[in-house]
């Protein structure tokens, strides 16, 4: 059956596996809203550790969702890979630099003679929670908002935008409103599932005081997310987009969003769904005394995310827009491997829904007992 | 031809040489100290012993300590080739890709998902689950090291895969053939068998010195027999894909295996060098001697690239200027042809865009004529053909001289072992002691035998590595190189002392280790 699928199809089924894992991604930054959670919601040393040791058994699986995340997009759409990568250069670099720096933090923080001090970790964690979260969001909002670069007859990608001298390579990203609110909404809502699935996670009978500052803090971060998302959906829905023709050409479209959102019903309905299963997840959180928030708020996160990512892509869209040269932009049709690189893929993807059958299997053994102050004390934790 | 900005070039290279290099101080003992937690465990889970639940807590807190910093490193490499290498991963995305993917959906879920279970599982699932566990870890530790070798070993050896001149890159037309390689799968077995014997030493040190020092006696003893035994077995398996290594460089790589024996002429019945100092001064094509002194051993270059003692092993000359006796096609000759296939495939390009159908027919005619030279036409001289000789010669010979060591040392540490006369033999254990430093010498060595003596190229042939590299200035690379240099080693550090301060902790007698 996959061996008969056309190349268009191809196409679109390795978007959507990508925006599939983009936005598991997006879910599993809860991590990283925890981190940021950490100075803020501990007030003493077995908080800073509950917090930790909980987050510390997940952070592997955000990490490697991102590794997935960026081996898929080699594989499947080489020529973005090669043009944002080589071309948004201190974006990524910064994103991988914040992402290195977490991956040793929750092994040596504890750790005896580690050097640098516990402080040093943590502030590490934080790094890694509020630069490497904002980055990632800016760089998804430059799918709605283009970028700076054109491409020559070899497809070697150039770069251009200078201030004061400098080519920033990516980094003016920041200077969009909208890719800011996204990348703002996309922080404020990590902290939101951090808190959500740290509530799920710990036992708190020694630590009343903490459940009350996380149940807090789901609702006031959920807040100050508010605006931001707001902002990008209403701009979703009233901006220019750049449409691709049968021929290959990319062109400024009114309203191109709000079209696709329209022609492609199942999104709408997700996008829905998300918004109201986040609102659930923060309802029964701050205003009941659920510990089942996360599971709500992180569906609606997963189809949020994975909307923001088909929507610009899908139905005849230029995904990685370019502002200098519009017939440089990238679309799924032309940014993609081969038929028979993707056919071969396709083959191996079958695979995917056994990986994810053992991650939930282990993850529901793991979090079957919640994590107490005694296991800290007298077992091994972050 | 596009103008090359060379500092770039070299710049990307450095860094990406210094991220290799302290990755690869990392993953190979975490390739081989997995499986041994792995056996540590399964003999706990077997015996009931709580003896050996501390040894496989204690060589799993250091594997723990150590994976971290793995992770850390790692993650840079698979990012640079699109933030440093921007053109070569457009020119091989399409086959390069799909080894990446797939060892991230395979390998690393299943150490990431695992490793949870692995630390913490120990009260949350039975003895059983966490040991399936441990072995899981190490399972997919091992199988990211088959996906990245398949992707290095086309490298080496590019098959499976065709020039696609619409597109300008490389496109994949055979998996079997790209995974199956004779590169990659001589490449996986010599890497990870190394790794094991690594982390085989790694066991053999620390217990050396708990042995030297008199503390944790019998932990120690139990520990070096598994490490001994497992050493042992890997050893061989090095040995012997060395051999396929070499057979299969001196049929697809034959200037890297020049280059590693410092062979400028071409011989039949050609000695390998045992022991020798390069003459710096030599250059292709001059008269002067490779070597101010050398030590040969008769005939065994030509048996371990030919499997026939007579056979003819061509040398750097032969390889540059051609060898017609021989049937050798120099690479001045293959950069002519290299320069026609560009010039065709602009030609292609160029009708292509205006819609001149006639003109792009004839362009693609000529350009299938050359383009299995189309690399050779990115050379601006023959001699840039050769790799840098020194680096990849020393490299190797220090390579297999300390791949000679290990398994004497394996073995006489299992022999007195079995014999329980170990603790008595004196002599012995400073050696047991250094082995990891050596051990740490010879992985490097391999890295650069494999790494530098396939310079100039990205893909062999096919791609130089100065046509490879992303269009930056260089200021960013330094900067940034100097970023993960200083991040780098303080993380090193930080390791290290984490580690030692464990090592002084020790092993847990009797009883969990904290």
């Amino acid at each position: 059956m996959i061996g008969n699928l056309d190349y268009t199809t191809l196409q679109q089924l390795w978007w959507i596996i990508i925006a599939i894992v983009g936005a598991l991604f997006v879910f599993l930054i809860f991590v990283q809203g925890g981190q940021t959670l950490l100075g803020q919601v501990a007030e003493t040393e077995m908080e800073k550790s509950l917090i930790i040791t909980s987050l510390g058994r997940k952070w592997e699986l955000t990490f490697t969702t991102l590794v997935l995340f960026g081996g898929a997009l080699f594989a499947a759409f080489p020529k973005f890979y090669a043009t944002s990568f080589g071309g948004a250069y201190w974006v990524w670099m910064l994103i991988l630099f914040s992402f290195i720096i977490q991956a040793v933090s929750y092994e040596y923080r504890s750790k005896e003679n580690n050097f640098l001090g516990s402080e040093t970790y943590e502030l590490f964690l934080l790094i890694n929670g509020v630069v490497g979260v904002l980055l990632i969001g800016a760089a998804v909002g430059t799918f709605y908002t283009g970028s700076n670069f054109t491409l020559d007859m070899y497809n070697r990608v150039t770069w251009d935008y200078v201030l004061f001298g400098l080519n920033l390579r990516g980094l003016e990203a920041a200077f969009s409103l909208f890719n800011l609110s996204l990348a703002l909404f996309l922080l404020f809502n990590a902290r939101v599932t951090g808190a959500s699935y740290l509530l799920n996670s710990i036992d708190f009978s020694s630590n009343p005081g903490l459940e009350t500052r996380l149940r807090e803090s789901v609702k006031k971060n959920f807040l100050i997310s508010l605006p931001f998302l707001l902002y990008v959906l209403f701009s979703i829905l009233l901006m220019k987009g750049f449409g691709v023709d049968k021929a290959g050409v990319v062109s400024l479209v009114s309203f191109k969003y709000l079209f696709n959102l329209f022609s492609m019903p199942s999104l709408l309905v997700l996008l829905l769904a998300g918004i109201v299963l986040v609102v659930l997840g923060v309802f029964l959180t701050s205003f009941k005394t659920s510990y089942k928030g996360i599971w709500f708020n992180g569906l609606g996160t997963v189809f949020v995310g994975f909307v923001v990512l088909c929507l610009p892509a899908l139905n005849n869209t230029a995904f990685y827009p370019s502002k200098l040269d519009l017939q440089s932009s990238l679309t799924i049709f032309n940014a993609s491997s081969s038929m028979f690189t993707l056919t071969t893929m396709t083959y191996v993807a079958i695979g995917i829904p056994f990986v994810l059958a053992y991650i939930v299997y282990v993850w529901k053994l793991m979090d079957s007992k919640k994590i107490t102050v005694e296991e800290i004390e007298n077992e091994e934790s972050y | 031809m596009t103008h090359i900005d060379l500092s770039v070039v070299n710049w990307a290279r450095a860094q990406f040489a210094l991220t290799a290099m302290y990755h690869w101080i990392f993953v190979p003992l975490t390739l081989g100290l997995s499986f041994l937690c792995a056996f540590f465990e399964s003999i706990y889970v077997r015996t009931g012993k709580k003896e050996w639940l501390s040894i496989t807590k204690f060589w799993m807190t250091l594997f723990g300590i150590n994976f971290a910093i793995g992770v850390a490193t790692g993650i840079i490499l698979e990012f640079e080739f699109g933030t440093n290498w921007s053109n070569y991963s457009w020119m091989v995305g399409d086959i390069f890709g799909a080894p990446l993917a797939i060892e991230g959906l395979f390998a690393f879920f299943l150490e990431a998902t695992f490793f949870a279970v692995m630390f913490f599982g120990w009260n949350r699932v039975s003895k059983k689950f966490h040991l399936f566990s441990t072995w899981m870890v190490a399972v997919g530790s091992n199988l990211s090291a088959v996906w990245i070798l398949v992707a290095n070993g086309w490298m080496q050896n590019p098959v499976g895969m065709v020039f696609n001149p619409e597109t300008a890159r490389f496109e994949m037309n055979s998996f079997f053939k790209l995974v199956f390689n004779p590169a990659a799968v001589s490449k996986f077995i010599h890497t990870s068998s190394s790794g094991f014997l690594f982390a085989s030493l790694f066991v053999l040190t620390i217990s050396s010195w708990y042995l030297i020092r008199g503390r944790h006696i019998e932990m120690a003893k139990k520990s070096i027999v598994v490490a001994a035994v497992f050493g042992l077995l890997a050893s061989s398996y090095v040995a012997m894909t060395g051999d396929t290594s070499a057979y299969e460089v001196a049929r697809k790589q034959p200037m890297k295996l020049a280059a590693i024996e410092g062979l400028y002429k071409g011989q039949t019945k050609a000695p390998i060098v045992a022991l020798g100092i390069l003459n710096t001064d030599k250059k292709p094509g001059d008269n002067q001697k490779s070597f101010v002194a050398k030590i040969e051993i008769p005939y065994l270059l030509s048996f371990l690239a030919n499997h026939s003692f007579t056979a003819f092993v061509p040398g750097i000359d032969d390889l540059v200027y051609g060898n017609k006796t021989y049937g050798i096609e120099g690479a001045a000759s293959k950069m002519v042809k290299g320069r026609k296939a560009i010039k065709d495939l602009e030609l292609f390009k160029i009708a292509r865009k205006n819609k001149n159908t006639a003109k792009a027919a004839a362009a693609l005619k000529d350009f299938k004529i050359n383009q299995a030279y189309l690399g050779y036409g990115y050379l601006d001289k023959p001699e840039e053909a050769v790799p840098p000789v020194a680096a990849p010669y020393y490299a190797f010979h220090i390579m297999v001289g300390l791949g000679t060591l290990f398994p004497l040392l394996f073995a006489a540490f299992l022999f007195f072992s079995l014999k329980n006369t170990l603790v008595e033999k004196r002599w012995l254990l400073p050696f047991g002691f250094i082995s990891v430093f050596l051990g740490l010498i010879a992985q490097e060595a391999g890295w650069v035998v494999a790494e530098v003596g396939r310079q100039p190229w990205a893909i062999s042939g096919l791609l130089p590595v100065k046509m490879s590299s992303s269009n930056l200035d260089p200021q960013n690379i330094q900067i940034t190189f100097f970023m993960f240099f200083g991040l780098f080693t303080l993380l090193l550090v930080a390791e290290i002392k984490i580690m030692l301060k464990q090592i002084s902790i020790g092993f847990e007698e009797g009883g969990d280790l904290k």
